[in-house]
Formats: C-alpha cells, structure tokens, sequence
C-alpha cells in the first residue's frame, strides 16, 4: 500500500501534456483527423464525448498502442512520444494501469492469474499455484480471494471489473487510464462501482485519465473535464 | 508381420518429425499471415504456401527431386558443404511428409491466431510484455486448440503420404519404406495377407488420429 502511494508522488505538477495529430483514412475514402492539445494539472481528467470523436485513438496514443504521425506526450513531465526527437517508448515500458472496456481478462487465466500476469516477466505465465503477497493483498482488498481460481467467464460483471482493476494496480502504475469503465456494466451496479472507484483513487492517489461517453461519468468524477468532438477539442472546464 | 511393425514404426518417425517441423514452420507462417496484414501480396502468399495440399503428391517429389538431387541447387550445396545427401534417406522422407502437410497447420495456424482478441494482445503489451512474452503467453495459447487441431490432420497426413516420399525417398525396408509403401509393394508382389494387415494397421493408427483431432477442433464445448 505504501509503495503505492509513494509512486503518487508527482514529478511534475503536469500530469499529462498531450498534444498529437493522427490521420486516419479507411479504404472507402472517409478519412479521420485526430488533432488536439491538452495539459491537466488535476489528478483526474475525463474526456468526454461521443462515440467517433476520438477518445479511444487518445487513450491508445497515450498507452503506447497507437503511434501519433506527429506531436509530444509527456506524463508527470516523462517523455513518452515525441515526434520530432523520434521517441516512442513502448507501451510495455510506459508504466500504466489500463481499464480496458469490456476488461480484456485473459480467458486461459484464471482470476489469480490475471491478476498476477504483469508482475511475472518471460515466456511463462504465473502458475495456478502461485502466491505472491502483492497479489493476494488486491485479492482480498477487492474480495476476490473466494473467486481466485475461477476463469473471468464464470465470474460477475462487477467482480471482473475489480480483477482487471487489480491487474492494472497490482504493478503500481504511475497513472490510471480508463476506457468506458462502467459502459459494460448494467445501471444498477454502475452507480455502485463509480463509487467504489471514486474511493480506491481518493485511497491511493493515483492519477487518472478516463475516457466516456456518460455524461454521469463526467458529473461523477469531476477533475479537469475536456470534450472531444470529430477529432478536436470543443471545451474544457476544471472542476474541484 | 516383423516388417509391418518396423515400417509402422518408421511411419510414425517419418510422420512425427515432419509435424514436429510444421509446428515451427506453420505455426511461424500462419502467425505472420494472420499479423502482417499490410503485407503487400498476403493472399498470394497463402494461396502459394497451400499448393503442397492441392498439387499431386508426383509434382511435388518432382519439385523436391530437382532442388534436392544430388545435381539441384540445393542438394549440390549440401552435398558438397556439408556431406548430407537426401534422397534415399529417412530424412527425405521427412522433409516430403513435411511438405504435403505443411498447409493443414499454416491454415488452422493463420484461423487460430485471426481468433484472438486484439484487445488481449494489448493488454498484454500495456502489462510489459514484449513480442516474445506476448506470443509464447497470450497469442499461442488462445490460438492452441485450433493450432493442434491442425498439427493431428497434419500428422495423420503424413502418415498417410506415398507419392512425394517414394520419389524422393524410394522404397528401402526399415529406412525409407513406410507404411502405405510397404502396403503398395506388398500388393505388388502378390503377398496378400500382409497388405491386409498393413491396410488394417494404417486404417486404426489413421481413425485414432482423427478421433483426436475431432476432440480439439474449435467449436466444440469443452468440460
């Protein structure tokens, strides 16, 4: 938990500078023109819009499973895309926790597993068998220590969310970035575990970028809101 | 019956070392066709990579007689860089099963990996994995079952292979003489019960293959 919270630490009181331009064209022509700057001195930052406006492409940009044609990305003042100095560290080395949309936990793995799966470098997965404290501390913190050895289909829809949450924390991350994190989830259960992640960052002060087309979201988690619409950003508001 | 027991045996070599082959060799094919989709000519390239399957077994041993002969580009270099001949060899034999079996595991290879969930390799990568990791834990597992479905029609195949292995390999007992040759020579010296019991042993060993394979093709609910 220390450890955690001691990476929370900023070294720059920026948390993400972004400034990219991407091109996208299909092959019937359409073409999409991602361009857009930002920076957040707030701990958490939600952008915010509709399906199509770029959010994704953002998000993967920032992640390092995208490639930017052009423009810088900095987080808490580390270089991590510059197109002009030809750097472009690889998402492996990048240091994020990623709340994928629908969670993307590993079918073959079990919960312990999953969650386990990034602490363990090489060409083996961690074995069924294996107990590492760290693991088994997010396991119990998120009451999955019951479920542990179940595959991510037998499991509930909030109890998956809480083991790819795990498994974006459990390597301390220096930041949080969160694509659509309630979208998948029925309303009943949303409004519960919006609270339990408001908690969680509160708890551990972690920094995080969150990516939406909830407009409950945007109310919920406050911070610096910025909106994204065909590629460019059409407003920017911070709340406290 | 002593030799019908020894050309099994050479069989299931011959027929074992070729998918132990394919399983590098496919399995490499199938990953690039099914990542590489910028590859300019991809389809080609699959098309050109599942001849062995569709060509006459007698074109391909042809084919492999010209690289592979002692006068063919290939066997030329061999021979003389290294001392290995292979025709008339086990080795050869090998290398022609391979051939003609090599497509089931590219194409059951190239489906497997299509099968797998972008998101999962990039949740991999997010978690600092790189390409090796991510392969050897992600991509090959979640593409396993089709990829071993794939490696059983190709062992059963080569078992089964006659025409390519005779022309390069011939017909030697206990070095090149598997088992659907020893069926063919058997018939053709009029030894009647022992192509019997060699068709009988080839039909088993081949449905036992196959029941195998039934049990990991895709779309089958497991336990």
């Amino acid at each position: 938990m220390n450890a955690v919270m001691s990476t929370a630490v900023p070294a720059s009181p920026l948390f993400f500078e972004v400034q990219i331009q991407q091109h996208l064209s299909s092959g019937r022509g359409s073409s999409f023109q991602l361009d857009l700057q930002f920076e957040s001195q707030q701990a958490r930052t939600v952008l915010y819009g509709p399906s199509g406006a770029g959010k994704s492409l953002t998000l993967q940009a920032i992640a390092g499973l995208s490639r930017p044609d052009q423009g810088r990305i900095r987080c808490r003042g580390q270089v991590l895309f510059d197109s002009v100095r030809g750097i472009n560290l690889p998402a492996a080395q990048r240091r994020f926790g990623y709340l994928f949309q629908d969670y993307a936990l590993f079918p073959h793995l079990d919960v312990r597993q999953n969650v386990a799966f990034g602490l363990r470098r090489g060409w083996l997965n961690p074995s069924r068998r294996t107990r590492d404290p760290r693991v088994e501390h997010w396991l119990q913190l998120f009451e999955l220590d019951r479920v542990a050895g179940q595959r991510p289909e037998q499991i509930s829809g909030g109890q998956r969310q809480r083991t790819a949450l795990a498994r974006a924390l459990v390597g301390e991350p220096q930041a949080l970035l969160l694509d659509e994190p309630f979208s998948a989830l029925d309303p009943a259960l949303r409004g519960r575990l919006r609270e339990e992640l408001d908690a969680l960052l509160q708890r551990l002060q972690i920094p995080m970028l969150m990516i939406t087309h909830d407009p409950e979201d945007l109310a919920f988690f406050g911070g610096l809101a910025l909106q994204l619409r065909g590629g460019q950003l059409v407003g920017r508001e911070a709340q406290s | 019956m002593d030799a019908a027991w020894i050309a099994l045996a050479l069989s299931l070599k011959v027929a074992g070392w070729a998918t132990a082959v394919n399983l590098v060799l496919g399995t490499a094919a199938g990953y690039g066709l099914a990542r590489w989709r910028r590859l300019p000519g991809r389809e080609l390239l699959d098309a050109l990579l599942t001849l062995p399957m569709v060509l006459p077994p007698t074109v391909l041993g042809y084919y492999l007689l010209v690289l592979l002969g002692r006068r063919g580009p290939i066997g030329q270099w061999l021979d003389t860089n290294l001392g290995i001949q292979l025709i008339f060899t086990w080795q050869g034999a090998v290398i022609a099963a391979a051939l003609v079996s090599f497509p089931l595991v590219m194409k059951s290879a190239r489906a497997g990996f299509e099968g797998v969930d972008r998101q999962l390799e990039q949740a991999g990568r997010v978690l600092g994995l790189g390409p090796w990791a991510l392969f050897f834990r992600v991509s090959l597992p979640l593409a396993g079952r089709s990829l071993l479905a794939g490696l059983l029609l190709a062992f059963a195949r080569a078992l089964g292979e006659f025409g390519a292995t005779l022309m390069l390999a011939g017909s030697i007992p206990g070095q090149t003489q598997t088992l659907s040759i020893a069926i063919y020579e058997a018939v053709q010296a009029g030894q009647d019960e022992t192509a019997t019991f060699l068709v009988a042993l080839t039909s088993l060993t081949c449905v036992a293959v196959l029941l195998a394979a039934g049990r990991l093709m895709p779309g089958r609910s497991r336990p």
